[in-house]
């Protein structure tokens, strides 16, 4: 038929068979796991896998297989099948004493996809955690922190901006209070104008007020505005995003969720993760780094009288390292972990020696230019900040404290002027050398965070919802299927036809792109059936208008594809852009409603258009016909 | 098969006056139901209380969840934590003098876990509280903010496209219409007290896009039929385009109802809400593009010449100053 051209036909079996291939991972059923992955950086090897082997065997506890999978991201682990989960408990609580501290044993789900499909990307739909049961966290990025590392920074640069300027100034000092912003003295009051002059023509973000004048002291007072506060805050929770996923993505977790939730909280759901103190581990230790002035070490007198007395420069940290020798550093902190773009080991080309090879921002790298120009021979060290909350009952309620940890990974002397690429030296061996650059790479929070909720779901609840979701799904399309089929008779079962090749698309479209299937996720998807079904409705009623109006079946329906199409796209154009609401500003479950509703929108215009345009082109192609059953 | 004449020619805007009448007196009962019952907000808006049970022996939910509503502890999560013999429940109390502190005015969690415990034991004896806690609003906060957002950009967007597409009263005659199902649905759940959670906002805002779609087939065909009729009397070609489409509006309403229905009856208490309030905006948005829609739209003065493709090369309009 004419009306059809051949090109739409191709596009048509190409859709479905695509469609078809890539629903078709969901319906294998991922068989429950124990992973096995190292600490630090111990060997994941075949030995290993004889241990886990050897001690599952003594458990008494049946095995489908064990074996080793290569991930270059992830890092190797030892991935044990099981038959079903309460073989997977068992054996996690026999293997974790065997192993000790250097491995975990975490619960995990393995893929009982065929090599073939999951070869060419194929993989079922993440099940959310309201389906399959798992490990939620909400944390709170510390707001504290984020004005304390920008006001330190400030002033910081707000000094070294008046030395560039050589305008003479008494004291650069933070406020006494947090968020009071940068407190500068000046000698006179022509060099405050000045001074004010330049820090605000170089610090736009900053509000420069003139403070109390007593004398020959002269104040100024340089405040962050809020609206760089906001930005600061909100481009930390992106940082803290991506640090996470990195950190998550190490612990292989299968499909993590991890999304940004209002202003200042993310939210971490493991699927299907059983144990909370195990993820705990991982994304609790919220840690950060620091480049700071080293001011001495253990040899040093002063280090020794701090330890012995404890009294500390009032401008210094006493921080000890990992075999618990001390050291003083500065409180000052040219560059944070933030500012690292990447880090990689590798061995210094001068004598040899294993190094870590760093590259910061130009924030960063303006920073370390300055400090270094000055500091040359001078001790810098690394720091590394961990955070962890501790969470007590105290008479019936929580309390929580949080507690950081500073740790000196790295003490070494500045050999020469460097801003944006450095190498860090005098490591201890090459297997400390890419532990630091790892950590380097992963480690860096731009703000430190809490853990302000945390909850484990249980999966009987999830087998019971999506038992449920599932009937309603397909009791929902066949009546559906039913009702139209008897309203418009063939038009109604080719639009039937159409709808469930609209559900097979939906399904693969959500698999391929990886939308983690949620109990609203169902309800969207139920809901996109019934509505796809109004495209058809349309067409249908159109083509018998046109009949009704005299028109030849051929023209009728040529000239009810056409008519409904401005309908379709209209109407379809407008819940669209509900939906794209839904989904961009909505978090949680409205997110997932609405992107299975976009998806759903899209799908179903191709399906009950073209598709059904194709169907009906077909059965009446090159027919005489006297009448149509619709 | 056909459930409607299609010659159908009932004077739906004859009606109008009764119609709009009876549209504004449900958006008044509406927002004054809305300000004095307000909504019944859901965990996920109001926070609540968190009880941590365990058993001695394995238990289900469905039994748990049983026990606490006999127990007349209603609309409480239950979900199963780690094993077969520890649940976390967790509900609203119901703002009651009982439970509520003599100095202060959170309720107390010694009280409510008692009677928890009283619920559980009442069908198991080996129940007992593991812990007790309150779970904050405020993650409820941002989400509600979130969704209301979220409304905003869904009308404005809206408003715009229909506006570019068709004419400037369609886009009004759209949202005002658009603003009374809301209006309506929020009130039916206020009214009957339905717990309003995170999926009935989402359901809220499905409708918006389901009743949308309802008066965009509606207004489509206005536009068609004023584009193609020599005349353009509005009230004729507005009651002509109702008409017309009106096997259309309520055939599709009915199938996506059967669906919701599925959910509703199927889908398990997770999407009770969900599905109850698509129903309820379902019913709202298809009465409102029979009978409201349009009758505003004609209040606006929709015209014929308003609705003509604009025609660059017309001599008439280029000798216009």
């Amino acid at each position: 038929m004419s009306d059809f051209p051949r090109w739409r036909y191709f596009l048509v079996a190409v859709v479905l068979v695509l469609g078809t291939l890539y629903a078709l991972p969901n319906l294998y059923l991922p068989k429950p796991a124990v992973q096995v992955s190292a600490n630090h950086n111990a060997p994941v090897d075949q030995g290993l896998q004889q241990k886990v082997m050897a001690a599952l065997q003594a458990a008494k506890i049946p095995y489908l297989d064990a074996n080793i999978k290569h991930d270059v991201s992830r890092g190797d682990s030892i991935l044990v099948g099981f038959a079903n989960q309460d073989q997977q408990k068992v054996a996690a609580d026999a293997l974790k004493p065997v192993l000790g501290d250097d491995y975990t044993a975490a619960f995990n789900l393995q893929s009982t996809v065929p090599g073939w499909l999951s070869a060419i990307g194929g993989r079922p739909m993440p099940l959310g955690l309201d389906l399959q049961g798992g490990v939620r966290f909400l944390m709170a990025v510390d707001q504290n922190d984020v004005v304390d590392k920008q006001e330190i920074r400030y002033t910081q640069d707000i000094a070294a901006l008046l030395k560039d300027k050589k305008i003479p100034f008494i004291s650069v000092a933070r406020g006494p209070t947090r968020g009071n912003g940068v407190n500068i003295v000046l000698n006179s009051s022509v060099d405050r104008s000045a001074a004010s002059d330049a820090i605000a023509t170089e610090y736009t973000d900053l509000n420069v007020t003139d403070g109390a004048s007593t004398g020959n002291r002269f104040v100024l007072n340089a405040v962050i505005k809020p609206n760089k506060l906001h930005e600061l805050s909100t481009s930390a929770i992106r940082q803290n995003l991506a640090t996470l996923s990195n950190r998550i993505n190490a612990l292989g977790v299968s499909e993590p969720v991890i999304q940004a939730q209002g202003e200042d909280h993310i939210s971490v759901e493991l699927a299907g993760v059983q144990d909370p103190a195990e993820a705990k581990k991982v994304i609790g230790a919220t840690a950060t780094l620091e480049y700071v002035a080293g001011l001495g070490d253990a040899r040093d007198p002063a280090v020794q009288d701090a330890v012995k007395t404890g009294n500390i420069p009032p401008d210094a940290h006493l921080y000890y390292n990992r075999q618990g020798a001390p050291f003083l550093v500065s409180k000052n902190i040219i560059a944070t972990g933030d500012e690292l773009v990447d880090a990689s080991s590798g061995n210094d080309s001068q004598n040899g020696s294993p190094s870590v090879n760093v590259t910061l921002n130009s924030a960063g790298a303006a920073k370390m230019l300055d400090f270094t120009r000055d500091n040359v021979g001078k001790p810098m060290a690394v720091v590394y900040v961990e955070r962890t909350t501790d969470t007590k009952i105290v008479d019936g309620k929580e309390v929580r404290t949080p507690k950081t940890t500073y740790q000196v990974i790295n003490y070494a002397t500045i050999n020469g002027v460097f801003s944006n690429k450095f190498q860090t030296t005098g490591l201890g061996s090459a297997k400390e050398a890419s532990e630091l650059a790892l950590l380097l790479k992963g480690g860096s929070l731009a703000a430190s965070m809490d853990i302000v909720q945390e909850g484990v779901i249980g999966p009987s609840l999830g087998q019971d919802n999506i038992a449920k979701g599932l009937k309603a799904v397909l009791l929902g399309l066949s009546l559906v299927l039913l009702a139209a089929a008897i309203y418009y008779k063939l038009f109604g079962l080719v639009a039937d036809v159409a709808l469930f090749f609209n559900l097979v698309i939906l399904v693969a479209v959500m698999s391929a792109i990886g939308v983690t299937l949620t109990m609203p996720g169902i309800a969207g998807i139920v809901l996109t059936l019934g509505m796809a079904i109004d495209a058809n409705v349309l067409i249908c009623e159109r083509v018998r208008e046109e009949l009704r109006n005299g028109s030849t079946p051929l023209a009728a329906i040529r000239a009810g594809y056409e008519k409904a199409w401005a309908t379709i796209l209209d109407a379809n154009v407008t819940h669209l852009i509900a939906a794209l609401a839904l989904t961009t500003m909505g978090s949680g479950p409205i997110k997932g409603f609405g992107v299975t509703l976009l998806i759903g929108i899209l799908t179903s215009m191709f399906t009950s258009v073209t598709v059904t345009h194709a169907i009906t082109a077909l059965i009446h192609h090159g027919r005489k016909l006297k009448t149509l059953s619709v | 098969m056909e459930i409607f004449s299609h010659n159908s020619n009932v004077h739906f805007l004859g009606l109008r006056k009764v119609s709009i009448g009876i549209a504004i007196l449900l958006m008044l009962a509406s927002i004054a139901l809305l300000a004095t019952r307000s909504l019944n907000y859901g965990l996920d808006f109001t926070g609540g209380v968190q009880v941590e049970a365990t058993y001695d022996n394995p238990i289900s939910v469905e039994d748990v969840r049983s026990a606490l509503d006999k127990g007349g502890i209603e609309n409480a999560t239950v979900q199963s934590v780690g094993g077969t013999r520890q649940v976390s429940i967790r509900f609203q109390p119901k703002d009651d003098k009982h439970y509520t502190l003599q100095e202060g005015s959170s309720p107390n969690l010694d009280l409510i876990s008692n009677d928890v415990a009283k619920a559980l034991q009442a069908t198991r004896s080996d129940a007992k509280i593991a812990s007790k806690n309150y779970v904050g609003p405020q993650v409820g906060e941002q989400l509600r903010s979130d969704g209301v957002t979220a409304a905003i950009f869904v009308i404005i967007f809206i408003g715009l496209y229909l506006w570019v597409r068709f004419e400037r009263r369609f886009a009004i005659a759209a949202l005002l219409t658009e603003a009374h199902d809301v209006l309506v649905t929020l009130g039916v759940i206020s009214l009957v007290q339905r717990e309003f959670d995170l999926t009935v906002l989402a359901s809220v805002l499905a409708v918006i896009g389901y009743s949308i779609n309802d008066k965009v087939v509606v207004f489509d065909r206005i536009r068609e039929l004023f584009r193609s009729s020599r005349k353009g009397d509005a009230e004729e070609i507005l009651n002509r385009s109702i008409n017309s489409t009106l096997s259309r509006t309520i055939i599709t309403s009915l199938f996506t109802s059967i669906a919701m229905a599925a959910l509703y009856f199927f889908g398990g208490p997770s999407v009770h809400g969900f599905a109850i309030t698509m129903l309820i905006g379902i019913l709202v948005g298809t009465l409102s593009s029979i009978f409201v829609a349009s009758p505003i739209l004609l209040w606006l003065g929709v015209s014929k010449k308003d609705l003509m493709p604009v025609t660059k090369e017309n001599p008439e309009l280029a000798r216009r100053p």
